[in-house]
C-alpha cells in the first residue's frame, strides 16, 4: 500500500488494531483489513470541505460567533423571506421548517449515540414519543394526569413541562440503556428497535392514560403575543395565516434549542467524555483495556441522546398540539437514522443538513408541477420518498459510507492554534504530491483521520 | 377454577388487565396455533441464523425476502391459471398438493434469487471494502425500504396492477381449513398439519444439509474460521452466496406456508413485523445455531399466543419484544448457545 | 440447486402424506372439478347489498327518495370566476383509500357542474395530509393562504381534524367533513365545522340496538382496532349493548395485523351469538375469514370502515351474510356508473358523501357565494336531499337527523 508518510497515529493504530483483532479472533470477519484501495482516511485532506473546515477552525472564538450568528439569523429568516425556488408549494414553508427544526434536534441527539459513541439505535423514535407524551400527559385535558386545571397556568405549561420532558426521557434512556448496553452492536440495534415499538404499543394500549388511538388533544403551548389578530398567541396552531404563522415561531424556538444543544454537545465532544466516546466507537475492547469505563460512557451517550430526543418530542407536542401513537412508528426511526447517515455520522453540523434533506425534499416536490420549466408530477415523486431514501442509504453505504459531510476526528487536547498549524503543515506536505516529505515538525499531532471509521 | 383466575389487574386503574382463565380455557387450542406460527417463524429464523453464523451480520432485509416469497408463490399460482376469487378452489388432494408444491417452488425461486441478488448487489461491495458492521446494517435497512417500496409502487406498474400496490392481494385459496382431529379439545386442521409437517421436513433437510454434506461443511468451516477455511480451499464468496440462497429458499417456503394460514397477508408491508419476530426467535434459540432457530421459533410462536390470552390480544408484539429483551439480558447467547454446527459448541 | 431439489422433494412427500390422510374431508367440500384453469364459483357475485335503514333505536326507518337529490349541474346558468373548493385528506400512504374515495366522489360532482356551467368553472384543489396530524398542520396553512379556496371538503380523519380545527376555525373557512366521525369534534365551538354523516355515537348506538333487537343477539363479542375510529365506535357499541356485550371475549387488534389466532380462539371458546368488529376492512376481512376457518359461525357485524368492496374481495366466501353498517346511503346505480367512468374503480366508503358535500358547496357557488363567510352561512342554513340522505345541520354542526343503513353481503 502506498500511503503518504504523514504520521497518522490514530489511523495506523486503528488499522493495526483491526488487523490484529481479525487475526486473533474470528469473531469479526467483517473487519478484515481493507484491501486494494487507499482508505479514505489516509488520503490527503485537500477537498473544499476540508479547506472550509480548516479556515473555520483557524478563526478565533469571537470571530466564529461573529460569522455564525448572522448565518443562523439568515436561516431563521428563510421562512419569512420565502425565496421563490426554495419555498414549498403544497405545504406551508414555515411549518415544514418547524418540522425540520425538530428532526434536526433529533439528528443531533441521535448523532451523539450513533455517530459519536457508535451505538446503533433503531428505536430512537421511542424517546421522541416519550418527550411528546410527557408534555401531552401533563397538559392535555384528555389526560388523567393533566395539571393545567389545577395549579399549572395554561400559558406557561409547555415551558414548565419542557424540563420535565427532558428529565423523563433521560431517565428512560437510563432505564433502557443500563440492561442493554452490555450487548454487542448488532443485538443492541434490534433491542432498541424493540424498545421503540414497545413505547408506541404502550401508548396505544394503555388507553385509560394515553387515550390510545384517540390520542391526546389540546396540548398546551406557550401563550405569547396575544393580540386582536392572534387571540391564542402566536404559537397557537390557529395562527396559520400570513408569513409569521405558528410554524415560523416554532421554527425559531427550535433554532434556539438547537444552538443550545450544539453548544452542549460540542463541549462534551471536546471533553474527556467525547474522547472516550471516540475510543469506544473505534475499538471498544481496546478502549476498555486502556482504562476507559466503556459502559459508563456508553450510558452517558445514551442518556444525553435520549434527553435531546425528548426536547424534540416536547416541541412536537407543542406545535401539533395533538399526540397519537401512529406518529411514532419504526419508519420514522429509520428516517431519523437516514438523516444522520446522510449528513455524516459524527459531524453534528452535517447531520443537521441531513435532517434538512430528509424533511425538506419530499415537501419540495409535493404539489410542484414544474421545476426549471420542466413539467414534473411532484406528488408522485413525493410519494416515492421511502424508495429514494432506501436507494440513498444503499448507494451512500457503497460509495460514501461516511456520509455527505464526513466527520474529521481531531485531537483537541492540543491547543487550537497548534492543531491548526499542524493541519496546515500536513496539508502542505501532502499537497506537494510526492508523498515522501516527512512532516517531522509536527510529529503525531496531525491526527485528522478516520472520517469513515465507526 | 377460572373464576378465581379471571380479572386480575396489574395496576390499580386496570391499565393492564390480565386473565389467566383465558389461557387455561384455551390452552391446547393456543398451543396448536402457536406451533403453527412458530414453525413459520422457525423457517424464517434459519435465514437470519445462517447468515449471522457465516458473516456476523444481521440481514435486516430478510423480512423483505420473505415478503417477496409471498408474492412469488402468488405469482406462480396466477401463472398456473388461478385467478383470485373469494372462494376456495377444489382440485382434489393430489392436484392440490402438486399446485402447492409448485407455489412453494415459486416462492423459493423468488426469495432465493432476491437473497442472492441482495448479497451480490448490496453486501458484496461492502465486504470487499471491509466495512464495519454498522454499514452493513444501514445498507440492509436501505435495501428493506427499496424492496418494500418496489412492491408498493413499482410492481403494480410492471404487472398492470395484478401484483403489489397499497392493498393486500386478493387471496387465492387452495386449501380450506377443515378440522381433522382434536387434541384435548383443540381442533387441528389440515392447514395446521401441512404447515407443521412441511416446516419440520424442511428444517430436517436443512439440518442434514449443513451437517452432513460437503457444502454444509464448507458453511460451517467459513462460520468457524474464514481465513483458515479459505486456506483450505473453501471459496468464501461461494459459501456466502450459498448461505444466502438457503436462507432465501427457506423464507420462500415459509412464505407459502404462511399464506395458507393467512391468505390475505400478501401485502408489501407484510414481512416487517414477522421478520423481527423471526429474528427474535433466532436470538431466543441462540443465533448462529440452526437447531436453536427451530426451538426459538416454536417457543416464540407459542409464548406469543399465551401472552395474548393472558394480557389481551393487543399485547402480542409487546410480549415478543419483551421476551427478546429478557433473553438478551439474562442469556445473551440464547437457549442453545451460539454456534453453527457441532464443531463450535 | 441441490438444496432446492432435495428440499422440495421432501416437502412434496410430506404434503402428499398429510393431504392424503385429510383428503376425504376436503373433497366433501363440493365445488366444480372443472378444467385445470380458473374455476370461479358462485361467490364471485357476492356483493354488499343495502338491507334496511334504521333509526337510533335500531328500528326500521323508511328510506329517502333519491330522485329529489340535488344535482351538481344546477340550472346551467351559474356564473362565477376564480373560485375553488379544496379537498384535504390522506391521498398517499397507508390510509389513502378513504381519502381517494372522497376525492373521486367530489370530482364527479365538480366535473358535472363544470360541464353544465360554462361560465362557472370551479377548481377542485387537492391537499394530501397522509392522514398524519403533523403533515396536516403543514398543509392547513397553505389551504388557508390560498385565496381562491372558499370551502373545504375535509379533513378526512378525526385525528388531523383535531390538529387543524383551530386553523380553519380562525380562518373562517368552511370545513365540511365526509368521514371524520369522532363525536368530540363538534364540541370545540368551531362555527365552521360541519359533519356530513352521523358520528360514532349515532351509528354505534343504532347498530347495538339492532343487534340486540332485530338480530336477537344475547351475547356479543366486541372486537376493535387501535384507530381513533375503531376505539370510539367500540366504546359506544359496548355501552349500548350493556349486558349483551361480553367483556371476557372482547379483544383489540392492531392496524396492519393479518393473523388473529388468539382472538379467534378467545371468541370461539366464548360461543357468542354475534361478533361486532369496529375498524377497517384491511383487518376486518382477514379476521372474518379466520373466524370462519376456525369454525366460528356467529353473526358478523361491522361498520362503515369495513363497508368497502375490498372487504368482500379479501374475505371471499367467509363474508357471506356479514352485516355492514354505514351512516351513509347506498350509491345509486347512476352514480356508480359515473364514478367508475371518472375514476376507473367502483365507488367505496364515503364516495357518496364526497359527492353530496361537494354538490352542496357547488350549489352555494351557483347561488352567488364568493367568499368564505358566505359559504359557511349557506351551509348553516342548507336543507336538501342528497344521494345518501337529507342534509340539514343543527347548531353544533351535526346532522339534524341521522340514520344508519344496514347492508348485508349477499
Amino acid at each position: 500500500m502506498s500511503t503518504s508518510d504523514t504520521p497518522d497515529a490514530t489511523s495506523a493504530k486503528a488499522t493495526s488494531a483491526k488487523s490484529t483483532s481479525a487475526k486473533a479472533t474470528t469473531s469479526r470477519p467483517t473487519s478484515l483489513p481493507p484491501a486494494g484501495r487507499t482508505p479514505v482516511a489516509q488520503r490527503p485532506h485537500a477537498g473544499l470541505g476540508d479547506r472550509l473546515r480548516l479556515w473555520w477552525d483557524a478563526l478565533a472564538r469571537p470571530t466564529q460567533w461573529a460569522i455564525g450568528v448572522p448565518f443562523i439569523l439568515l436561516i431563521a429568516a428563510l421562512p419569512v423571506i420565502r425565496p421563490p425556488l426554495l419555498t414549498t408549494v403544497g405545504t406551508d414553508f414555515g411549518s415544514v421548517m418547524a418540522q425540520f427544526g425538530m428532526v434536526a434536534l433529533i439528528a443531533i441527539g441521535l448523532n451523539v449515540v450513533v455517530g459519536q459513541a457508535g451505538l446503533l439505535d433503531l428505536g430512537y423514535v421511542g424517546f421522541y414519543a416519550i418527550g411528546a407524551y410527557t408534555v401531552a400527559l401533563l397538559t392535555s385535558p384528555d389526560s388523567p394526569w393533566n395539571l393545567t386545571d389545577d395549579w399549572l397556568s395554561n400559558d406557561w405549561a409547555w415551558l414548565a413541562c419542557l424540563p420535565v420532558a427532558i428529565a423523563v426521557t433521560a431517565i428512560s434512556g437510563l432505564i433502557l440503556g443500563s440492561p442493554t448496553l452490555r450487548l454487542r452492536g448488532d443485538y443492541l440495534a434490534i433491542v432498541t428497535l424493540g424498545f421503540g415499538e414497545i413505547v408506541r404499543l404502550l401508548a396505544d394500549n394503555l388507553d385509560s392514560v394515553t387515550g390510545g388511538g384517540r390520542g391526546l388533544s389540546q396540548v398546551a403551548y406557550p401563550r405569547v403575543g396575544v393580540s386582536e389578530e392572534h387571540p391564542n398567541g402566536v404559537f397557537s396552531a390557529g395562527n396559520a395565516s400570513g408569513t409569521l404563522n405558528a410554524g415560523v415561531w416554532w421554527f425559531w424556538v427550535s433554532i434556539v434549542l438547537i444552538v443550545i444543544a450544539l453548544l452542549v454537545v460540542g463541549n462534551l465532544e471536546r471533553s474527556r467524555v467525547g474522547r472516550a466516546w471516540v475510543a469506544i466507537r473505534e475499538d471498544e475492547d481496546a478502549a476498555e483495556i486502556m482504562g476507559v469505563p466503556t459502559f459508563r460512557f456508553k450510558l452517558w451517550a445514551f442518556v444525553i441522546g435520549a434527553a435531546i430526543g425528548g426536547i424534540s418530542g416536547a416541541l412536537y407536542a407543542g406545535q401539533v398540539q395533538f399526540v397519537v401513537p401512529t406518529n411514532f412508528n419504526v419508519i420514522n426511526s429509520m428516517l431519523f437514522l437516514c438523516a444522520v447517515v446522510l449528513g455524516g455520522q459524527g459531524n453534528k453540523l452535517g447531520v443537521i443538513v441531513g435532517a434538512f434533506v430528509v424533511v425538506y425534499l419530499p415537501n419540495f416536490f409535493l404539489g410542484r408541477t414544474e421545476i426549471f420549466g420542466i413539467p414534473i408530477d411532484g406528488n408522485e415523486i413525493a410519494n416515492y420518498k421511502y424508495l429514494f431514501f432506501g436507494l440513498a442509504l444503499v448507494l451512500l453505504m457503497i460509495f460514501r459510507p461516511q456520509g455527505l459531510f464526513p466527520a474529521r476526528q481531531k485531537l483537541l487536547t492540543y491547543g487550537r492554534e497548534l492543531y491548526v498549524a499542524a493541519r496546515a503543515a500536513a496539508r502542505k506536505v501532502s499537497g506537494a504530491g510526492d508523498g515522501s516529505g516527512r512532516a517531522d515538525a509536527v510529529p503525531a499531532v496531525d491526527v485528522a483521520t478516520e472520517g469513515d471509521a465507526r | 377454577m377460572s373464576l378465581l383466575l379471571h380479572g386480575g389487574q396489574l395496576y390499580a386503574d386496570g391499565v393492564i388487565d390480565f386473565d389467566l382463565g383465558r389461557l387455561a380455557d384455551n390452552f391446547w387450542a393456543l398451543t396448536v396455533d402457536g406451533l403453527t406460527y412458530g414453525a413459520i417463524y422457525a423457517l424464517v429464523a434459519v435465514g437470519y441464523t445462517l447468515v449471522y453464523g457465516v458473516l456476523r451480520l444481521i440481514n435486516f432485509a430478510h423480512s423483505e425476502i420473505f415478503m417477496l416469497g409471498m408474492f412469488g408463490q402468488y405469482a406462480m399460482l396466477m401463472l398456473l391459471g388461478f385467478y383470485p376469487s373469494g372462494n376456495a378452489f377444489d382440485k382434489g388432494v393430489l392436484l392440490t398438493v402438486v399446485y402447492l408444491c409448485l407455489a412453494m417452488i415459486g416462492g423459493m425461486v423468488v426469495s432465493g434469487g432476491a437473497a442472492v441478488g441482495l448479497e451480490r448487489l448490496a453486501y458484496a461491495p461492502l465486504r470487499k471494502r471491509g466495512a464495519p458492521s454498522l454499514v452493513f446494517l444501514i445498507t440492509a435497512i436501505g435495501a428493506s425500504f427499496i424492496l418494500q417500496e418496489f412492491v408498493h409502487f413499482v410492481l403494480p406498474k410492471l404487472t398492470g396492477g395484478e401484483l403489489g400496490g397499497v392493498n393486500a392481494q386478493q387471496p387465492i385459496r387452495l386449501v380450506v381449513p377443515t378440522t381433522q382431529f382434536t387434541i384435548f379439545g383443540a381442533d387441528v386442521t389440515n392447514v395446521d398439519l401441512v404447515i407443521i409437517v412441511a416446516a419440520l421436513a424442511l428444517a430436517f433437510v436443512t439440518d442434514r444439509f449443513i451437517n452432513a454434506t460437503k457444502f454444509g461443511r464448507g458453511i460451517r468451516a467459513v462460520a468457524q474460521d474464514p481465513v483458515t477455511a479459505t486456506l483450505m480451499g473453501v471459496s468464501r464468496e461461494r459459501i456466502i452466496m450459498l448461505t444466502f440462497l438457503i436462507g432465501g429458499v427457506l423464507a420462500g417456503a415459509a412464505a407459502m406456508l404462511y399464506t395458507l394460514r393467512v391468505p390475505s397477508g400478501i401485502i408489501f408491508s407484510g414481512g416487517f413485523i414477522l421478520g423481527i419476530k423471526a429474528f427474535s426467535a433466532a436470538v431466543l434459540g441462540g443465533i448462529g445455531n440452526l437447531r436453536g432457530a427451530l426451538l426459538g421459533g416454536l417457543l416464540l410462536g407459542v409464548m406469543e399466543l399465551y401472552g395474548q390470552a393472558v394480557f389481551g390480544t393487543e399485547w402480542r408484539d409487546v410480549v415478543a419484544f419483551v421476551l427478546l429483551i429478557l433473553v438478551l439480558m439474562f442469556r445473551p447467547t440464547g437457549i442453545l448457545g451460539e454456534s453453527l454446527g457441532r464443531a463450535r459448541a | 440447486m441441490r438444496t432446492a431439489r432435495r428440499t422440495t422433494g421432501g416437502v412434496a412427500l410430506a404434503l402428499t402424506a398429510i393431504l392424503a390422510i385429510t383428503g376425504c374431508s376436503e373433497q366433501s367440500q363440493g365445488g366444480d372439478e372443472a378444467s385445470g384453469g380458473s374455476s370461479e364459483s358462485s361467490s364471485a357475485e357476492l356483493a354488499i347489498q343495502p338491507l334496511i335503514q334504521i333509526d337510533a333505536e335500531g328500528a326500521e326507518a323508511p328510506a329517502a327518495e333519491t330522485s329529489s337529490a340535488a344535482d351538481p349541474a344546477g340550472d346551467g346558468s351559474a356564473t362565477c370566476d376564480g373560485v375553488a373548493i379544496a379537498m384535504a385528506g390522506a391521498l398517499t400512504g397507508p390510509n389513502a383509500a378513504l381519502g381517494t374515495n372522497i376525492l373521486n366522489g367530489a370530482k364527479v360532482a365538480v366535473d358535472k357542474h363544470n360541464a353544465a356551467n360554462a361560465d362557472c368553472q370551479v377548481e377542485l384543489k387537492q391537499f394530501d395530509t397522509e392522514g398524519d396530524p403533523q403533515k396536516a398542520t403543514q398543509v392547513a396553512p397553505s389551504i388557508v393562504a390560498d385565496d381562491a379556496v372558499i370551502g373545504l371538503l375535509g379533513p378526512a380523519f378525526s385525528g388531523e381534524t383535531k390538529a387543524t380545527g383551530a386553523v380553519f376555525s380562525q380562518a373562517g373557512l368552511l370545513s365540511l367533513t365526509a368521514s371524520a366521525t369522532n363525536p368530540g369534534l363538534t364540541e370545540n365551538g368551531w362555527t365552521n365545522f360541519f359533519r356530513g354523516l352521523g358520528n360514532d355515537d349515532s351509528q354505534g348506538g343504532a347498530v347495538a340496538n339492532y343487534l340486540t333487537g332485530t338480530l336477537g343477539a344475547a351475547k356479543v363479542c366486541v372486537i376493535q382496532d387501535d384507530t381513533d375510529y375503531g376505539v370510539g365506535l367500540a366504546e359506544v357499541v359496548t355501552e349500548t349493548l350493556g349486558d349483551a356485550a361480553d367483556s371476557s371475549c372482547s379483544a383489540k387488534v392492531k392496524t396492519g395485523d393479518k393473523d388473529f389466532s388468539a382472538t379467534v380462539e378467545i371468541v370461539k371458546s366464548a360461543e357468542p351469538d354475534a361478533i361486532y368488529y369496529a375498524g377497517y376492512y384491511a383487518e376486518g376481512a382477514p379476521f372474518l375469514s379466520q373466524l370462519r376457518a376456525g369454525g366460528v359461525d356467529a353473526t358478523f357485524v361491522s361498520d362503515d370502515g369495513a363497508n368497502d368492496p375490498e372487504f368482500v374481495k379479501q374475505a371471499g366466501d367467509a363474508s357471506k351474510d356479514a352485516y355492514l353498517t354505514c351512516p351513509c346511503g347506498p350509491a345509486p346505480t347512476d352514480f356508480a356508473t359515473e364514478y367508475e367512468d371518472s375514476s376507473g374503480q367502483a365507488p367505496g366508503v364515503y364516495s357518496v358523501e364526497g359527492y353530496d358535500l361537494a354538490t352542496i358547496m357547488l350549489a352555494a357557488i351557483d347561488s352567488g357565494v364568493t367568499d368564505r363567510d358566505g359559504m359557511v352561512a349557506f351551509v348553516k342554513d342548507y336543507s336538501g336531499d342528497g344521494l345518501a340522505k337529507h342534509y340539514e345541520w343543527d347548531a353544533t354542526g351535526e346532522l339534524a337527523d341521522t340514520t344508519t343503513w344496514i347492508y348485508q353481503v349477499k
